[in-house]
């Protein structure tokens, strides 16, 4: 267990913290404003993946790639949003739980439909393949490297539109009131189409990054939508913020789990035996993160007391 | 009677009616898949206790269906390799007697489902539906990677356990066995939701101040029904596995918490047999769908929007009308 082989881990566990928070801030935001749970938002990831994968495959630009993504996810927000979630805002969770529930159905089954059952492949374009050497000798992949800078960005500008612009406002005072600023004039039908299409953009530009480190198929989206859901009951639901924070440490525990457990349990068990034991905790290691916050703050990091 | 009673007799006889003239013409298949309704039928009448009567929407049933599903795999597979499960403070070899299996299921399940339900519990509405969402693909997660059970290949086990009496690899025989299972559940529910822990189940949901006001806890009526609904699910996840003869993640996955609850909307939330009448739709359109087009998840998601948006009360409340008492 050398510094290097940690420092590499923590970088991978940066990585996948800030692709979740993509997810994440997404989901927070249309929960925070419009007070939906969109199960059907890893269907945007995987919408997002495959229209930069097949974006990649006719064009052969990355970039062209990622606009791609980010449109199409957002087209399919919007879409999604008129048809059939601006239904569901005055009923119960569980009706909202459901119709989100067919939504993936018909998602998944329909890009199966189109594309078929096989993985597809994209490509990490040449100016971004190999290896970086960081300072302290780690080489590291510079894919990854841009990964993390991109959701940085991402993250930034996301914090900049809420405090600063006015879309911004008109948001946080849709969390706070909606029949107030609906009253002031406020085009409130379209303020939540606006919002549900900019979430799933989030998605769809996550699933397009995601998707050049793994394969792009039907059915990827739903295992980073429960993690994002992790990250949104650690953080707070509502919370930016807590997605932020909740995303990296969930991103961190996974990755840092998954690697030193196995180690760790070596130190006093057979190899083969702690490997075994290792892995099979790694892979609860989250849950057990998200089960402690919730016995300590069961409204999350920075959640509103309820 | 009522309408919905009389629809759930019917459709209650018509499952058990169906198999027994399939076994009379010698079609052993239609039996399987009866017994498959049943049995995903009881998972949802478990699932139907804490979602119908308390309003917890669980959305980590799979993770009860599972538990009871790998109670009977992980018996079974040491009696199948000779290989005791423990030796010590006595030999215990595993058991292939179905009512161990069981008793074994129910109880596991009860206690993850008090575990989970204390933490979750903590929490209300969203959070509650994402907690158990979390916390079913955990159990996921672990299924895969814990290899001595089979790891993500699962277990396969060959001969079907036994119950006293009976011949349980004979269609017929175990799908009496599992109906029969069904219909005392199905009873049990009724009871418990006219009993006074059932009406303040209900009353916990309606209005929670209220229940406090007169002295009762909501919060422990909420835990008290969550465990026993996970109990049943956890029953129907043992019964499943021998049907199939073999227990893997799937039955743990976010899927599976999926379709239990899609069985219960189908039918109808809170209603005794809308549990019942959704598994059978289910199976149904599983089969008759699923041999016309390969891509018959589209056709089923579309016809649960149509019922989540259209027709609130389920296929029972189509049929039947808007229940009198139900909110």
């Amino acid at each position: 267990m050398t510094p290097i082989l940690i420092a590499e881990q923590v970088l991978n566990g940066l990585q996948s913290g800030v692709m979740l928070f993509l997810m994440a801030a997404g989901l927070t935001l249309i929960f925070g404003v419009m007070g939906l749970i969109n199960l059907a938002h890893g269907s945007l990831y995987m919408v997002g993946a495959f229209a930069a994968a097949a974006t990649a495959a006719v064009t052969g630009s990355f970039v062209l790639a990622l606009v791609a993504a980010l449109a199409a996810a957002a087209a399919a927000g919007a879409l999604v949003e008129r048809l059939v979630i601006r239904r569901l805002y005055d009923r119960d969770h569980l009706d909202q739980v459901l119709a989100t529930f067919a939504l993936i159905l018909i998602f998944s089954e329909g890009t199966r439909w189109i594309f078929g059952s096989f993985p597809l492949y994209l490509d990490i374009p040449e100016a971004l393949s190999g290896p970086v050497t960081l300072p302290g000798g780690i080489q590291y992949p510079l894919y990854r490297l841009f990964i993390i800078g991109m959701g940085l960005v991402v993250a930034a500008l996301l914090f900049w539109l809420i405090a600063r612009t006015r879309l911004g406002i008109r948001i946080r005072a849709g969390e706070n009131d909606r029949e107030m600023i609906a009253a002031l004039g406020v085009d409130i039908a379209r303020l939540y189409t606006l919002v549900f299409a900019l979430g799933a953009a989030l998605a769809g530009l996550a699933g397009a990054l995601v998707g050049a480190i793994q394969s792009v198929q039907v059915g990827m989206g739903e295992p980073v939508l429960i993690l994002a859901f992790v990250v949104i009951v650690i953080g707070g639901i509502g919370s930016i913020e807590g997605a932020l924070v909740g995303a990296i440490l969930v991103g961190l525990t996974d990755t840092l789990g998954g690697i030193f457990l196995p180690q760790i349990f070596g130190l006093f068990m057979e190899p083969a035996a702690a490997t075994q034991t290792g892995a099979a905790l790694a892979s609860m290691a989250i849950y057990v993160l998200m089960a402690a916050v919730l016995a300590w703050k069961p409204t999350g990091l920075f959640g509103a007391k309820s | 009677m009522s309408r919905e009673r009389i629809l759930g007799a019917v459709v209650l006889l018509a499952l058990g009616l169906v198999p027994l003239a399939a076994h009379v013409m010698g079609e052993p298949f239609t039996i399987t898949l009866a017994t498959r309704a049943a049995i995903l039928a009881l998972a949802a009448v478990g699932l139907n206790i804490a979602l119908g009567i308390g309003g917890l929407v669980s959305l980590g049933h799979a993770t009860f269906f599972g538990i009871g599903g790998y109670a009977m795999g992980i018996l079974a597979s040491h009696v199948q390799n000779y290989e005791p499960m423990f030796e010590w403070p006595f030999l215990f070899e595993g058991s292939t007697s179905m009512p161990f299996i069981w008793l074994v299921a129910v109880l596991v399940s009860a206690l993850a489902a008090l575990l989970i339900g204390l933490l979750a519990l903590r929490t209300s509405g969203v959070y509650f539906i994402m907690i158990t969402l979390a916390f079913g693909q955990m159990f996921y997660f672990f299924s895969i990677s814990w290899s001595a059970y089979g790891g993500e290949d699962g277990l396969s086990i060959y001969v079907r356990n036994g119950f006293p009496g009976l011949n349980t690899l004979d269609p017929i025989q175990f799908f009496g066995l599992c109906y029969a299972v069904l219909c005392l559940v199905l009873l049990g529910a009724h009871l418990l939701a006219r009993s006074p822990f059932g009406l303040a189940l209900g009353a916990a949901r309606q209005s929670p101040d209220r229940v406090q006001a007169v002295g009762l806890d909501p919060k422990r009526l909420r835990l008290v029904g969550f465990v026993i609904s996970g109990a049943i699910t956890g029953l129907a996840g043992a019964l499943f596995a021998d049907l199939n003869r073999f227990v893997s993640p799937t039955m743990f996955s976010w899927q599976t918490s999926g379709e239990i609850m899609v069985f219960i909307i189908l039918g109808g939330v809170g209603r005794l047999f809308g549990p019942v009448v959704g598994a059978a739709v289910f199976v149904m359109l599983e089969h008759f769908l699923g041999d016309m087009s390969e891509f018959w998840h589209i056709w089923l998601g579309l016809l649960l929007l149509a019922v989540v948006l259209f027709a609130r009360g389920g296929l029972v409340g189509l049929i039947a009308g808007r229940e009198k008492a139900h909110d």
